[in-house]
């Protein structure tokens, strides 16, 4: 409790994750400073979509503590993580396929919304103005995504790549402090990408919002993050700026496979 | 040949035409008896919407609200007391279903859950017995079962009261679910579980919501059901005839529960009226299931579903 309000957004100390015998998450401590871009990399299977469901709430470390803002919330149910500011986007892009792209995003706003669920049905005129006031923050993200012509379309109508757009409109609608991108940019073509990468750098640079991501895309890694984690096997191998993880010899050997055997 | 063709195709239209009041009639029958279908269908549609549950126990919960109204009020508590009690009980209920059967079962495969609704079904048909008693209860509600004519048309006054009750019933929860934000959240469940939860719903209030609904749809039509033909096991089989409705209508869809219920509540009216002398009656009891026979070959996403049933 006595310290500094500067200190990281997020503390993941020594948590293990575990499926039945596989050892997901192995001791892995790292932590998300305020107002960085986080690149969490690593070859197939080493836990790093397990490490952003565990930060999200969806599993529960069964060794370790997760913080957030200086407050333990290592056993939070994914719901209670999202109302502490935490918005995340999935690996396969999991939008509510039949709504609309505006009627996903002002999903995006529930938890803003004040008030009783019952009580809107009842009292029409706040529910009403406060319908309104969240539209208007939903359209300045359509704007600032520049899905404008597509916000009447049902999401599931859309290309991938424009799915994984709308999913990062939902996910900052929520206006939130720690976002959380699962490889954001997986199958996309290099234009997507750059704008992708844009996307990124500007929520970060405008609204000063945390950021955590999983990519494959090296290049990508590079040029936008300001510190990398890198994972192997359940464990963090590497923690650093991105020129430093790039010559760290045990990165190049978990990613040329020559230390597993 | 040809007259049986005729007794078909031509002799009940004709018998329509000459007698329109009389068709009217059965017309008003069918309405009511089938916002009534509709009415406990649309308890199947909210629960299967929002947790992918096909609530086995939905006919049994018209039965144990029934009950319960009807217990209380024979141990003299006025009927609005004995109303609002029993909806305080039926969320109750609801309340008890997703700590008791569902937190358990989250995240196993829908047969799972389906096999415990059945477990419901049977656990609260014993213990609404056991509770209030398993003789047949009259359910006197202060409308009186009479008919009186408009129009030339005979009118039944207490069909007509449960039609109303029904038909404003479906409309509100209609216009909740579609307009209000627990709608757009109940949608977002109904549509992705994980993105839902990350959002920010907790489903475990979802759950409670469509359950307590379904809870108080049940004691609408348990109320309409039990003034008509007493409190009694046979209200639970109303639910069976909920089964077809949804078929037609498609399980995820609001809408096509009501408009399912409606076609199958007119539909076997009218085939009761003017094809039963035919075959020597009792086509209201297999009218809806052929329907749905029809429905599940051609069309068994329903009239208005989207995802096939495969989740059942």
């Amino acid at each position: 409790m006595s310290r500094p309000p500067a200190g990281p957004l997020l503390e993941v100390d020594a948590v293990s994750v575990r499926f039945g015998a596989l050892l997901a998450l192995s001791g892995v401590s790292l932590s998300i400073e305020r107002g960085e871009i986080l690149a969490i990399i690593g070859p197939n299977g080493a836990g790093k979509t397990t490490l952003l469901n565990v930060i999200s709430g969806f599993y529960h470390p069964y060794e370790g503590r997760i913080r957030f803002e200086d407050r333990d919330r290592t056993h939070l149910s994914p719901p209670d993580v999202a109302a502490l500011g935490v918005a995340r986007t999935f690996q396969n892009v999991a939008l509510f396929k039949g709504m609309s792209v505006l009627d996903n995003l002002m999903t995006g706003r529930l938890l803003k919304m004040g008030g009783h669920f019952l009580l809107d049905a009842i009292w029409w005129g706040p529910a009403k103005r406060q319908e309104l006031a969240n539209r208007a923050i939903v359209e300045r993200i359509i704007d600032f995504l520049e899905i404008q012509s597509i916000r009447k379309t049902p999401a599931g109508k859309l290309p991938y790549g424009l799915q994984k757009r709308v999913e990062l409109g939902r996910a900052l609608a929520a206006e939130p402090k720690l976002l959380l991108l699962d490889e954001p940019m997986a199958g996309m073509n290099v234009e997507e990408k750059e704008d992708m990468s844009r996307f990124i750098l500007d929520v970060n640079g405008e609204f000063g919002t945390t950021i955590a991501l999983i990519e494959h895309d090296m290049g990508v890694v590079m040029d936008i993050s300001d510190r990398v984690v890198v994972l192997d096997y359940g464990r963090k191998i590497a923690d650093g700026p991105p020129e430093q993880v790039r010559k760290d010899t045990a990165v190049l050997d978990a990613y040329l496979g020559a230390s597993h055997d | 040949m040809i007259e049986i063709l005729y007794a078909i195709f031509v002799g009940p239209f004709r018998d329509m035409a000459t007698s329109p009041a009389f068709l009217v009639e059965v017309l008003l029958g069918g309405v009511a008896t089938g916002l009534m279908y509709s009415l406990v269908a649309l308890g199947f549609v909210l629960i299967f919407k929002a947790s992918g549950v096909f609530n086995f126990a939905q006919g049994v919960m018209v039965l144990f609200a029934a009950l319960t109204l009807v217990g209380l009020m024979e141990r003299g508590v006025p009927v609005i007391v004995a109303l609002v009690a029993t909806m305080a009980v039926m969320v109750v209920l609801a309340f008890l279903i997703e700590r008791v059967v569902l937190r358990p079962l989250v995240n196993q495969e829908a047969i799972i859950l389906f096999m415990a609704t059945i477990g419901l079904n049977f656990f609260l048909e014993g213990f609404g017995e056991l509770l209030w008693g398993a003789n047949v209860k009259k359910l006197d509600v202060g409308i009186p079962d009479r008919s009186f004519v408009v129009a030339g048309v005979q009118v039944n006054q207490l069909e007509m009261s449960a039609a109303a009750t029904a038909a404003v019933l479906v409309a509100v929860l209609a216009v909740f679910f579609q307009r209000t934000r627990i709608g757009r959240a109940l949608r977002a469940v109904a549509d992705d579980h994980e993105a839902a939860l990350s959002i920010g719903i907790p489903l475990k209030t979802i759950w409670l919501i469509v359950w307590s609904v379904a809870g108080l749809v049940a004691i609408v039509a348990g109320i309409m059901w039990g003034a008509k033909s007493g409190v009694q096991f046979s209200l639970s089989l109303v639910a069976l005839k909920a089964l077809p409705v949804l078929i037609l209508g498609g399980f995820t869809s609001v809408p096509g529960a009501i408009v399912g219920g409606l076609i199958v509540g007119v539909g076997e009216k009218l085939g009761e009226v003017y094809w039963g002398p035919l075959v020597g009656g009792a086509i209201e009891n297999w009218f809806a299931y052929v329907v749905a026979l029809v429905f599940l070959l051609f069309r068994p996403q329903g009239l208005f579903g989207e995802k096939i049933i495969e989740r059942v």
